[in-house]
């Protein structure tokens, strides 16, 4: 009888831990940290830095979820994840937040059962060529070996822009950003291509950078943002909300120098106050804390901040903002309000 | 008075399911299935259940939707518009494809290294115990990462032949191009081709060119028949040596019958050489031996090949050598006694090892995607499932399609063991 209550026990605990929870807030906060999928590596957006420490625009992302949890930045398990893996990683559970330059699609949000809470980086595919080709235009690229990273839309977007253009090429499956960049510095494709942002983050890595040019076309639309699994709506608020807390924050001049004395007292602004838990209940509503947006932004600053310090035009990389502009400066960075 | 005691009553304690030897097997076998019936139910339910909570139902229509993304090497007609189902197939005859040349150059090379570490020789043999060695210790995977490496990182890129200075140029009389992107090889084309395809000049003032099917088809057929001819040539040549004991010279009649049918056909379907050239970005025309599938099939022939090296030692090894002593008191020169004394013996017992070689040979081309090569697992199992998230049913087939080739592989070997071993009366 015990025997039997035991493997009756066990079986019931093993279902337990294999289906894919529901309350992934409650998951996360009882193991203390986030697990959050990352690239394996690409320089500005995630990559582990000299000390191991993993920093990027999209590990900001990350860290600023686990800050508007824990109230610590640190409390993130990096996941590196490839083109080919990150949906699997995402779909059982593995990690809570996928922050993967993953490009927002239908299908993907449709049809792989995900939720993009929003986009932080509006990006569009790209080319890059050695300068010594002599090529000045992707219609020039009539029978090129170009290296592509399986499992990605730009793998798609490509096969349909050099359809379209009745022209071919040879496609080298590369798994990962470091492997492509081996690839094509051995000269073993003719160009390598993925988003535009992707791309200068990777040439900024080269020896010489000054000899490979980014070709005019930009052949896709690829918005970039962090996303989660369908069927946990608090979690996806969760993350996403602290997404436009980032955003907003710039947009209203809250950045991790001034945050501090912002959220001593009660401003004059009311949205601040409500942003930053000096006022409202915000925080209550998504079972958080009051100052979880505080906390958030102050865990690599705001979208601004995070921008600047990562990609901004200071860096290697050195992207202009473009699209990914604030709304009032003519870009394409808009949050809701915080009310 | 009565000594004995009335014999104990037949009752059934629960007790004796454990300590009655009559009963213990049963218990056991029946705990066995209820715990083997319970983990599949697990199984099975957990499947079910997580499916629910992602909302994900089972389903195989994806197969029929279009794939959207390019496979380099193609054996079969593919392009983007085709459904995921074909590109499963392209990948699937790129498994296939590494996985003969693979089986078909282990082979060779195990049978030779094996003979070979036998010799006499001092330095022959210790030459090929350090090739065994070497690519028995260390893994595959290091293997193929090294030899792709060193193909992609120390040959010349293409660019390189181009122009009036070039750096670089064609080997073997300007047919055949080694370059950081793979093997460019002379390919055979024909003129009169009965495929229907158009034929079309590869360089401008060439031969029109058509590659078609139907003609190697052809061709194939010939060489069968001249096979079997040959067969028929030997028998007779074996009866003859039987009634009179001596055997007449056949060996030009076999080298006429495999080559001038053939010959003859080749000619007729007006085959050509088409070398090839340097076009644009790469060279064009040619066969295309990709990186990719250089780096595993040489890996994976020269590693299976060492471990095949072994099992043909210890086979040969496995032969009394009483054998030899006989045959040489007979009169047997040493070159033939290895071909008619000690190789048959010794296959029957290389057979059954050498199964699993060839299967663990199949098995590790899904290694595959260390390098990029277009394999099932990189189709069907990597962007198709990317694309569709169609985790459990593309698995499911893959799995079952590796396990039909194994199946495959050796049942064709195990008929063949059969029909070498020593038939007892």
């Amino acid at each position: 009888m015990k025997k039997t209550v035991f493997f009756g026990a066990l079986t019931a605990a093993g279902l337990a831990a294999g289906m894919a929870s529901a309350a992934t807030l409650d998951d996360v906060k009882a193991r203390g940290s986030l697990n959050c999928g990352v690239t394996t590596g690409l320089i500005g957006f995630a990559a582990p830095n000299a000390e191991g420490e993993w920093e990027g625009f999209d590990v900001g992302v990350c860290r600023a979820v686990a800050a508007a949890i824990f109230g610590d930045p640190t409390a993130v398990e990096f996941v590196p994840t490839t083109g080919q893996t990150r949906f699997t990683a995402l779909a059982s559970g593995e990690i809570d937040l996928l922050a993967r330059n993953t490009t927002w699609t239908m299908s993907r949000d449709v049809d792989l059962k995900f939720e993009f809470v929003g986009v932080n980086y509006y990006d569009g595919q790209g080319f890059l060529v050695p300068k010594a080709l002599g090529v000045t235009s992707a219609t020039e690229l009539d029978g090129a070996t170009v290296c592509i990273q399986t499992g990605t839309t730009t793998e798609l977007n490509l096969a349909d822009y050099f359809r379209v253009n009745g022209i071919t090429y040879e496609p080298v499956p590369i798994e990962t950003n470091a492997e492509g960049q081996q690839q094509y510095l051995a000269g073993a494709c003719d160009v390598y291509t993925t988003d535009a942002s992707g791309l200068a983050a990777t040439r900024a890595a080269f020896e010489n950078p000054g000899d490979h040019v980014l070709l005019p076309e930009i052949i896709s639309k690829e918005p970039l943002g962090p996303l989660v699994r369908h069927g946990d709506n608090e979690w996806g608020d969760i993350a996403r909300w602290t997404l436009n807390a980032l955003i907003t924050a710039e947009e209203l001049g809250v950045t991790s120098e001034n945050i501090e004395e912002l959220a001593a007292t009660p401003g004059d602004n009311p949205e601040v106050n409500r942003l930053l838990g000096t006022e409202g209940e915000l925080g209550a509503q998504l079972g958080l804390e009051a100052d979880w947006a505080k906390n958030a932004i102050m865990a690599g600053g705001n979208y601004g901040e995070l921008f600047e310090d990562n990609i901004g035009e200071n860096t290697a990389i050195a992207l202009a903002r473009g699209l990914n502009a604030q709304w009032t400066e003519g870009g394409l960075i808009y949050s809701p309000p915080f009310r | 008075m009565s000594t004995l005691t009335d014999p104990p009553k037949p009752g059934f304690r629960l007790s004796q399911l454990i300590y009655d030897t009559r009963y213990r097997s049963i218990t056991i076998q029946v705990i066995a299935l209820v715990l083997i019936v319970g983990a599949f139910w697990w199984l099975g339910s957990n499947t079910v259940n997580n499916l629910n909570a992602l909302g994900k139902d089972f389903d195989f229509g994806f197969l029929n939707s279009a794939a959207g993304y390019d496979i380099n090497q193609r054996l079969i007609e593919y392009d983007n518009q085709m459904s995921h189902g074909r590109a499963a197939l392209v990948g699937i005859l790129n498994t296939l494809l590494v996985a003969l040349m693979g089986c078909a150059s282990a082979l060779i090379i195990g049978v030779f290294v094996g003979v070979l570490r036998l010799s006499k020789n001092w330095v022959v043999s210790k030459l090929m115990a350090v090739y065994v060695e070497a690519f028995r210790n260390v893994p595959l995977l290091i293997w193929i990462l090294l030899i792709g490496a060193v193909m992609t990182e120390s040959m010349p890129q293409p660019r390189e032949f181009r122009g009036e200075d070039a750096t670089q140029s064609m080997i073997l009389g300007d047919s055949v191009a080694v370059t950081n992107r793979g093997i460019w090889i002379p390919r055979i084309g024909f003129s009169n081709s009965i495929s229907g395809e158009e034929a079309v000049a590869p360089i401008d003032g060439a031969t029109p060119v058509a590659s078609g099917g139907a003609d190697w088809l052809l061709i194939l057929g010939v060489l069968a028949l001249s096979l079997i001819a040959m067969r028929v040539v030997r028998n007779r040549a074996d009866k003859i040596q039987q009634a009179t004991g001596d055997r007449p010279t056949t060996w030009y009649q076999q080298v006429a019958i495999l080559v001038i049918p053939v010959g003859v056909v080749m000619f007729a379907l007006g085959a050509t050489i088409v070398a090839p050239y340097l076009k644009g970005f790469n060279f064009t025309e040619g066969t295309h031996l990709r990186n990719s599938l250089i780096a595993l099939w040489v890996a994976l022939s020269l590693y299976t090949g060492a471990f095949i090296a072994e099992i043909v030692r210890a086979g040969i090894m496995a032969v009394s050598k009483g054998q030899s002593e006989a045959a040489a008191a007979l009169g047997i020169q040493p070159s033939r006694t290895m071909k008619l004394v000690i190789l048959p013996q010794a296959l029957r017992v290389i057979i059954p090892p050498l199964i699993s070689q060839f299967l663990n040979l199949t098995k590790n081309s899904s290694l595959a995607i260390a390098v990029g090569y277009m394999d099932v697992r990189a189709t069907l199992g990597g962007i198709t499932i990317n694309q569709t998230g169609r985790e459990l049913e593309g698995m499911l087939l893959m799995g079952a399609f590796y396990l039909a080739l194994s199946l495959l592989i050796s049942g064709g070997m195990n008929y063949y063991n059969h029909s070498t071993q020593l038939a007892e009366r």
